[in-house]
């Protein structure tokens, strides 16, 4: 879709009326459920965004304590990517049009999917125990908010997960659980990549937003 | 205007739908409370959007007694004030305005209007809908929780949000952020669904530029809020971290009664930014759709079509670019640094040239047409008026200068109940009057709809023009009362009852309102189809009201676009978007 085109047509003009009338009616050729996903996946780029953008504003502050890496996030950092790969397995076969590799990809990137959950809040309780431990530091605090709003995202992906994991199980029509397969896959995708921008910039050494921010010119 | 050539073009024949992609209920309770038709949830959104709207109204009554009438009411303390500032404002921008536009209008409106049947995923608008009744019951909640509402203004400026002193500090403020949370996820289940639909479930013929600037504006208003929204998100979010865990994302060091609060080392100000990186945005998330409607309004009312079409459109669109990139004009005095205030203050000014364009399209589109004062007419021009005087008014309050002196005081409040209370408002009274025969298949009544119109339109400048005065002379806004202090004349108090007084006849007029939307319902002239002669859509179904899934076994096949009226040659001063050209050129052919 070309918006600009799109944007400048006289849609009085009867040309243009020549034109339009061939029009299918869709902006764009793809489901809509993928469309609604991609939307989606924005709304959720600007919250993570903002989130980001709060915890370097923050960081520029003189007070600012930053909180020892936790060694356990690299394992956890390893599970989902695992997930991810189980879920473009699972995309792959369904392609191919293999159920049981479908299955066998879906029920793997779920289990490593619900493994990294369990890893981020043992990582909690690592973070509780420590004894530099304290709640009024924002580091601490921000690692807590990020963390928890990244595994509710992973949550919600997991009941679609669960809906499409059934659909999978019950029948064998390949073609009718495609589409939701790749749709997860999609959001594991992008799950793990914002993981992975989370736990780089912010998560996995104190300064490496700093370095950015210095980049940019911000600091 | 003219359309096409009726000889030269081959339409093609209208799109049969397969019965199954229609959800079909099978019981009282799936059609008309679980319902997943998007018109039954529109008016599900809109009756509770104008119920909390109404409790709105009556909070305004009390908060105008207590500041006409100062010590006349024991029950109305400065605690109470303060919590009956917020909860007015707070459930008059989010759960009423943007509810009833986006959720009420853009239900309706949108399947309607683009030739679909309903909404993409009408299992996920359904829940929308229940999400949103939620989040409007634990706000409602907040009212009998010990303590009571917040009173932390509608803006819940930390630290003082959540620090004592504040009403509502025990509960109140944990309600609020809970519901606002809540709100919010309903909302994105619904405004997926608006983009969507709008995107791709369009009928053949419906390009974007066929659209009507009622579907534009809903559209464009739902990305602002689909992108905007995930900042109070997380502000509400980290407000609650901060109040039930003890983080300090937003509360510096604070000495009470000579001890030191558990907190320490937040920022104030990083709450200021995300609040209003929702919180200008969301002025045009309400304004787009009304400017929207108004233009739809205008056009068919005065027969003509909408001057500068392509430019409404990208004036839409820009002005939902730009709100992006004007939020801290909200935050000039919060200690900003002035080149930071010079930047926001020239982006402000800028959004002026697209909203003006708007301005002098509307007045160019009324230009020798053939005006007819119906009440949704009379409404889309009052709400012009009124809109040209808020807007006005923020150019003044836009510059960083004129800013400081204002800022806090009556004029800042004068001036967005204009701009973003009475003209949205006006908009929707003429939304209701223009689509209530749609709905309910009966008119409303006349001379009621006409008391209603001029008591409300009147008596809003007599609100708020005085107010735009006692802002002058420095009159801050959110004071419970003003006590003898020597700048404030006492000509000022006579203002204030003077205020007062007319915002209770306004608010009376409200109720006549309400009666007529439920007497009409009953006892209202049965309207005939498409009484206002209109092109668009919506009138187009094969019923009226439109029955469960719009249209009958076809979906119309659009051959134009929304604003075909009085066309030269043609023998009805409106075609409709889904005429077949051949029988134009019947209607042509006739003396």
């Amino acid at each position: 879709m070309n918006l600009i085109r799109q944007l400048t047509e006289k849609p009085w003009v009867p040309a243009q009326a020549r034109i339009d009338d061939q029009h299918r009616g869709g902006a764009f050729r793809l489901p809509a459920a993928t469309l609604a996903l991609r939307a989606f996946l924005a709304v959720v780029t600007v919250l993570f965004t903002l989130l980001i953008l709060s915890y370097g504003t923050r960081m520029e502050f003189e007070d600012w304590r930053p909180t020892p890496p936790l060694r356990l996030l690299w394992v956890n950092t390893a599970i989902l990517v695992l997930s991810s790969l189980a879920m473009q397995w699972a995309a792959v076969c369904a392609r191919r049009g293999e159920i049981d590799g479908v299955r066998n990809g879906l029920l793997a990137g779920g289990a490593f999917a619900v493994a990294f959950l369990g890893g981020q809040i043992l990582a909690w309780r690592h973070l509780n125990m420590l004894a530099a431990f304290d709640i009024t530091n924002p580091a601490i605090a921000f690692f807590f908010l990020i963390t928890a709003l990244h595994g509710l995202h992973l949550v919600g992906g997991l009941v679609a997960w669960g809906r499409t994991t059934a659909k999978a199980w019950r029948g064998s029509d390949i073609a009718h659980v495609r589409l939701s397969v790749e749709l997860c896959t999609v959001y594991w995708h992008f799950l793990l990549l914002v993981w992975l921008v989370l736990f780089g910039l912010l998560f996995s050494g104190n300064d490496n937003l700093g370095v950015l921010l210095t980049l940019c010119g911000l600091r | 205007m003219t359309d096409t050539a009726p000889d030269t073009i081959n339409y093609e024949a209208p799109a049969e739908v397969e019965d199954v992609e229609l959800y079909h209920p099978k019981s009282f309770v799936t059609k008309y409370i679980w319902s997943q038709d998007a018109k039954v949830i529109a008016i599900q959104y809109a009756l509770t959007a104008i119920a909390i709207g109404l409790v709105a109204l009556v909070l305004s009554w009390l908060m105008r007694l207590q500041l006409g009438f100062p010590e006349m009411f024991s029950f109305i303390t400065p605690e109470s004030y303060l919590q009956l500032i917020t909860m007015h404002g707070m459930i008059m921008v989010i759960y009423l305005l943007t509810a009833l536009f986006l959720g009420g209008f853009g239900n309706y409106l949108i399947p309607l209007m683009v030739g679909a049947r309903d909404m993409v995923f009408p299992y996920v608008n359904m829940l929308s809908y229940w999400v949103y009744l939620l989040a409007v019951l634990v706000l409602v909640a907040s009212f009998f929780a010990p303590g009571g509402p917040t009173g932390a203004g509608w803006t819940l400026y930390p630290p003082q949000a959540i620090l004592a002193g504040t009403p509502g500090q025990s509960y109140g403020i944990i309600l609020m952020l809970a519901s606002l949370a809540l709100f919010i996820i309903g909302f994105t289940m619904g405004g997926l669904n608006y983009v969507v639909t709008v995107l791709q479930a369009r009928t053949r013929g419906m390009t974007l530029m066929r659209m009507p600037l009622t579907v534009w504006g809903i559209f464009v208003a739902t990305i602002l809020a689909l992108l905007a929204f995930p900042a109070l998100f997380a502000g509400a979010v980290m407000m609650m971290f901060d109040r039930l865990l003890g983080t300090s994302f937003f509360m510096p060091d604070i000495v009470e009664f000579g001890e030191n609060l558990k907190y320490g080392g937040g920022s104030p100000i990083l709450f200021q930014h995300l609040f209003w990186f929702f919180g200008h945005p969301e002025v045009y998330i309400v304004a787009l759709p009304g400017f929207g409607i108004v233009s739809d309004l205008i056009s068919t009312h005065a027969r003509r079509n909408i001057f500068g079409y392509r430019m409404m459109v990208w004036a839409i669109v820009a002005i939902g670019a730009l709100s992006f990139l004007v939020w801290a004009h909200h935050m000039y005095v919060s200690g900003m640094n002035p080149y930071f205030g010079i930047f926001f203050a020239i982006t402000t000014l800028i959004i002026a040239v697209p909203t003006a364009i708007k301005v002098y399209n509307w007045v160019l589109t009324l230009w020798r047409g053939n005006i007819h004062l119906t009440l949704p007419m009379l409404f889309a021009i009052a709400f012009i008026l009124t809109f040209v005087n808020g807007g006005l008014t923020g150019l003044f309050l836009g510059n960083a200068v004129v800013d400081v002196p204002l800022s806090d005081t009556m004029f800042v409040v004068a001036h967005f109940h204009m701009v973003m209370g009475v003209a949205p408002i006006l908009v929707i009274f003429g939304a209701i009057y223009h689509w209530y025969p749609l709905i309910t298949g009966r008119m409303l009544n006349q001379a009621m709809g006409h008391f209603h119109f001029w008591v409300t339109f009147l008596g809003a400048y007599a609100i708020y023009f005085p107010m735009h005065y006692l802002g002058f002379i420095g009159v801050p806004r959110r004071y419970y009362e003003m006590g003898d202090v020597a700048f404030v004349p006492p000509s000022a108090h006579t203002l204030n009852e003077f205020i007062t007084v007319a915002a209770l006849i306004v608010g009376f007029a409200q109720v006549v309102f309400i009666f007529n939307l439920t007497w009409s319902l009953f006892k209202g002239r049965r309207s005939e189809r498409n009484p206002w002669r209109a092109t668009t859509l919506e009138w187009q179904t094969p019923q009226m009201p439109p029955a469960h899934g719009n249209w009958g076994k076809e979906l119309p096949v659009v051959y134009r676009w929304a604003y075909d009226y009085s066309v030269p040659g043609a023998a009805q001063d409106f075609l409709p978007q889904n005429l077949p050209p051949d029988q134009v050129a019947a209607s042509a052919a006739k003396p």
